[in-house]
């Protein structure tokens, strides 16, 4: 395609001889002081093409301007002890963790809220696309993918036009890419009806010597861009979307969502490892938010010269694009490469066996700034870290909430309780059929799970599982888990539950956990009590991965989540993820063997606030959510791993909605295997009452189910491990039900009925 | 002996195929679908995807693709040939099975794992099997929904050229299975999961067809996949195996 006319370009020449000129930096959603700021650095004003640049990735979203101060405390509470098995931390595309046996991974989550709101299948589609493009970018082959829905009411007019979507466009995507997606979670509360979130992980392997990095070094070297074409969609996209709360009565914003091609992104990660294999690739650095302008500005504030590039070279479907749209234009499935004059062949031969288009639109420069041409014209000459790094940064306003002392005090206490074995049965039945805690799999068998042949488990066990190494079985296991209603309570307590609820979920799989991705869900940081909010909640997650001696590798940060004034729950959607010898020794969350012994591990207190129990018998929130001892929490996991290892567990699920009754449920539906509890033991020693041992949700707690032959080893591991255990129950020979002694009979066929009725029953399944 | 796998742009599950054969005791052969040449192997297998996005009709492009042009007239000439789903898919467009292949009648993807029958345990893939045995391995697709006019619906069914029936229960057994899976904590219906699909195939495929073979038995197609069904602790069974130790039989026999 020929170049587009450009009506008018406004160059470097005219922004130094025209220094009057009103521009449009309001409208871009600048500040006044971010502007004056950029006349500074520039020392004139800005190009159309810089100031564009700059909005761009001055843009919450990209800059993570009113985040950063506090983000700076993973960072300060990664020891290095916790740094040994990092690879590559915070800042890169994505961080890499070291597995053992030569083997990185890569994994991060992100956000694709507001898209996935205005466009729900495209807006869900591109999240994935996104999130698989930042790990290819570390030298990576992504190996699976998972992701975190939240939505508003499931009876909620809108909840029917944004679920099908978003969960078709998850599907859609990553089922057209091969990849496994191996869990996440579906969550319904009213505070995301306006603003559902779609959190996407996607995760990587490579071997250690084959990590890649964004950067631009070495002067000559070419810039290439290759993938799709560059086109109209999503201009604007990541400031105009991401930065602004959605105005009920605002205009339709759907041009700037970005529209996904899965076939092209599954060509270009073959053709990427085909690149990698090659080693003709010097640095590389994918386009996703703020597209060309965020990759050139950030591989040359990482090399070590500058960048020249020609924009009048970039393929266009479009080309009535001006300038800054090119800059800004978001068009799926494009990469950038750095490669050596040497090596360009050799990589124009392998872009081409793959059909994929490649351009070299650039070079790296003895000089330092980052420059851009139309034809002879300069449009953009600016030092790049200026635009990259040191945008913006402010230490917004933070007020604990007005709301949150009256909240935490109308505590569960006076909520009536069911006292006898029909109420708990009652109470259990309705929890099972709750939205929150019913079967999804009429969502996740939309998704390809055992694709790649890899899969040791999925959802619904508590992780998922995926093998790394075909050879020795090495693996690992991830989950991610956030209850916002405890954040709601606690932001900073909500926060290390979800850690908790993620390292136990790795452990009860059996893997060891070892880093941490979060996807930070917030309200408007212009809103004192959210940025509280989100302060607790990093303060909490960064101290709570410090005792647990795991380091946050890279995550996301998503604002401006609310409508009008009313903001989501916080939602620290935090993912772990461990590692295992050989996945072939996992242990599933159900068990299968009639005559297992059934062990409570952990103990309980009466602890309500926040509960699935105030939710669906009273619609209740209040009080403090249950709390954390990570301390416990690490002794519980090390118990499970080690008796993952020693084979002496033979199912392990854990403790966490719903409390000890919903998890006795889930183990009992997984394979239809029911099984026989007594309680008084427990009640006895934690002096709490049937109905707290089953429905409170303390944290720290899993059941597992041991063979006969291991009891007694079982046992000792727990009493060395210093971890209350005791004998709750047995795995029943021939028993179609789930008795608790004493109080009900629970038949598992009506329990199956009413835990998987509900989803068809709401959204249509024939 | 050297299995071929084709791998076109958009192939997903070309390298578990690949697997598949190599656990079977083959050796797997990787088929480029830019090349005419089938290197000498001694069968092929398509395997599954969403080749060129499907963005056309499923299987619609590959049929064109160069490897093709040397795979058809192979393929009528007798060399073994399974097409697994995205395969089955370009087989029939190929015209080397009859029918045709339209998005599933729910309208949506699905991944499960599915009890199959098996109809014709006399092709070049089915020989390790006997006719009746019921096997479980992994249903993913959008458009599974297996279609052909009457005439040839009639024709195939009459030849015993379907190969494979997903096993669907009439209402009243299906009933008492779940039932009864309850009772006995069998765990018949796959557990927790709440089968939709017990009662009615899961696509919507007339006569509840999973796979068909042509006359000779040496082309085979389905919308399951066996190369998902060959580990233990990766899949729903080993059921999957038998489909490439059969071929490798078969091509020893031959």
């Amino acid at each position: 395609m020929t170049s587009p006319a450009q009506p008018h370009i406004d160059t470097v020449g005219d922004a130094s001889t025209t220094p009057d000129t009103a521009q449009p930096w309001s409208e871009l959603g600048l500040k006044a002081d971010e502007y004056e700021r950029i006349r500074e650095i520039l020392g004139r004003r800005p190009t159309i093409a810089e100031l564009a640049m700059y909005s761009v990735m001055w843009s919450e979203h990209c800059s993570y301007k009113s985040s950063k101060v506090h983000l700076a405390q993973f960072s300060e509470n990664t020891t290095d002890e916790m740094n040994e098995k990092l690879l590559v931390g915070i800042g890169e595309n994505a961080g890499v963790v070291d597995i053992g046996d030569g083997w990185a991974v890569t994994f991060k989550v992100e956000s694709h809220n507001h898209p996935s709101y205005v466009e729900p299948y495209q807006g869900a589609a591109t999240g994935v696309g996104g999130i698989v493009r930042d790990i290819m970018s570390m030298g990576a082959r992504p190996i699976a993918v998972m992701d975190s829905l939240r939505f508003g009411a499931p009876d909620h007019p809108d909840t029917h036009r944004v679920l099908p979507g978003i969960v078709a466009g998850v599907g859609g995507y990553g089922n057209c890419l091969g990849l496994p997606n191996i869990g996440g979670e579906v969550i319904f509360d009213p505070c995301y009806q306006g603003n559902p979130l779609v959190n996407a992980l996607s995760v990587g392997k490579m071997r250690i010597e084959d990590i890649h990095l964004a950067k631009a070094s070495g002067v000559g070297n070419k810039v290439i861009l290759f993938g799709a074409k560059t086109g109209g969609d999503g201009i604007g996209g990541v400031s105009v979307l991401a930065s602004e709360t959605f105005d009920a009565d605002g205009p339709a914003k759907r041009p700037a969502v970005q529209v996904g091609d899965p076939f092209a992104e599954k060509v270009l990660i073959e053709c990427c490892l085909d690149l990698y294999a090659a080693h003709v690739v010097d640095g590389i650095q994918d386009l996703g938010g703020a597209g060309l302008s965020c990759a050139t500005s950030e591989l040359a504030s990482n090399g070590d010269g500058g960048m020249r590039v020609w924009l009048d070279r970039v393929p266009l479907r479009d080309n009535t694009l001006r300038v800054e749209e090119i800059l800004m234009s978001e068009s799926q499935e494009r990469m950038m490469a750095v490669v050596e004059p040497a090596r360009l062949e050799e990589f124009m031969a392998i872009t081409a066996r793959w059909n994929v288009e490649a351009t070299v639109v650039g070079e790296v420069t003895e000089g330092k700034n980052l420059e851009v041409f139309w034809g002879d014209e300069q449009i953009i000459d600016v030092p790049p870290r200026s635009v990259a790094h040191d945008g913006p940064v402010y230490h917004r306003p933070m007020q604990r909430p007005a709301y949150l002392d009256a909240l935490q005090a109308s505590v569960p206490d006076d909520l009536v309780r069911p006292t006898d074995g029909a109420g708990l049965r009652a109470a259990l039945l309705a929890l099972m059929a709750s939205p929150n805690l019913c079967d999804k799999s009429f969502i996740t068998d939309q998704y390809d799970r055992y694709v790649m042949g890899n899969t040791a488990l999925a959802m619904p066990d508590d992780s998922g599982v995926v093998r790394v190494d075909e050879e020795t079985g090495r693996g690992v296991a991830i989950s991610t888990d956030c209850n916002s209603r405890y954040a709601k309570l606690d932001p900073f307590a909500g926060a290390q539950l979800a850690l908790a609820e993620a390292y136990r979920n790795v452990c009860t799989a059996g893997a060891v956990p070892l880093a941490v991705s979060d996807c930070l869900n917030f309200g408007s940081p212009e809103d004192p009590a959210v940025m509280w909010q989100f302060a607790e909640a990093v303060r909490g997650l960064s101290q709570g991965c410090r005792t647990l001696g795991i380091p946050v590798t890279g995550g996301n940060v998503s604002l401006y989540n609310q409508t009008a004034d009313v903001a989501i729950h916080p939602t620290p959607l935090v993912a772990v993820l461990g590692v295992m010898d050989d996945v072939a020794r996992r242990t599933p969350s159900g068990w299968s063997l009639p005559g297992q012994a059934i062990y409570l591990l952990g103990t309980t207190a009466d602890e309500f606030g926040g509960s699935a129990w105030t939710q669906v018998a009273h619609d209740h929130l209040g009080g403090l959510p249950p709390k954390v001892d990570l301390d416990a929490e690490r002794r519980l996991g090390q118990i499970l791993v080690d008796a993952a290892r020693l084979g002496l567990v033979a199912a392990a699920h854990d403790l966490s909605d719903g409390g000890l009754a919903v998890a006795l449920a889930e183990a009992s539906l997984r394979n239809g295997v029911g099984a026989r509890i007594w309680l008084e033991q427990v009640c006895a020693r934690d002096g709490v009452d049937d109905f707290t041992l089953l429905f409170s949700e303390s944290a720290g707690r899993a059941i597992v189910a041991v063979p006969r032959s291991e009891q007694v080893r079982f046992a000792e591991l727990c009493v060395s491990g210093g971890l209350a255990h005791s004998e709750i129950g047995v795995v029943e020979d021939g028993a179609s039900t789930l008795e608790v002694q004493g109080q009900f009979v629970l038949p598992l066929a009506e329990l199956r009925k009413a835990h998987t009725s509900t989803l068809p029953a709401i959204f249509g399944a024939r | 002996m050297k299995i071929g796998v084709v791998t076109f742009p958009g192939s997903l599950d070309d390298h578990d195929a690949q697997r598949a054969v190599r656990v079977a005791g083959g050796e797997p052969v990787p088929l480029w679908h830019g090349d005419d040449s089938l290197r000498g192997v001694d069968a092929v297998v398509l395997p599954g995807g969403f080749s060129y996005g499907d963005y056309l009709r499923a299987g619609a492009i590959a049929r064109f693709a160069p490897v093709m042009t040397a795979l058809i007239p192979a393929a009528q000439g007798g060399l073994p040939v399974l097409g697994i789903c995205n395969g089955f898919q370009i087989l029939c467009e190929s015209h080397l099975l009859p029918g045709a292949m339209i998005q599933n009648d729910h309208r949506t993807f699905i991944c499960r794992d599915q009890r199959l029958r098996v109809e014709n345990a006399t092709t070049a893939w089915t020989s390790d099997f006997a006719k009746d045995d019921e096997i479980t391995i992994v249903l993913k697709n959008q458009d599974g929904q297996y279609v052909a006019d009457q005439h040839t619906l009639d024709e195939i069914e009459g030849e015993g050229r379907v190969a494979f029936r997903y096993v669907v229960e009439r209402r009243v057994a299906a009933r008492r299975l779940v039932d009864q899976s309850a009772a006995d904590g069998s765990g018949a219906l796959s557990g927790v999961r709440y089968d939709r699909f017990a009662t009615r195939n899961p696509n919507g495929s007339y006569r509840d067809i999973a796979g068909v073979t042509n006359a000779r038995g040496n082309v085979v197609g389905l919308m399951p996949h066996p190369e998902h069904a060959i580990e233990a602790g990766y899949g729903p069974s080993l059921d999957g195996l038998k489909f490439f130790t059969s071929v490798l039989k078969s091509v020893v026999n031959s």
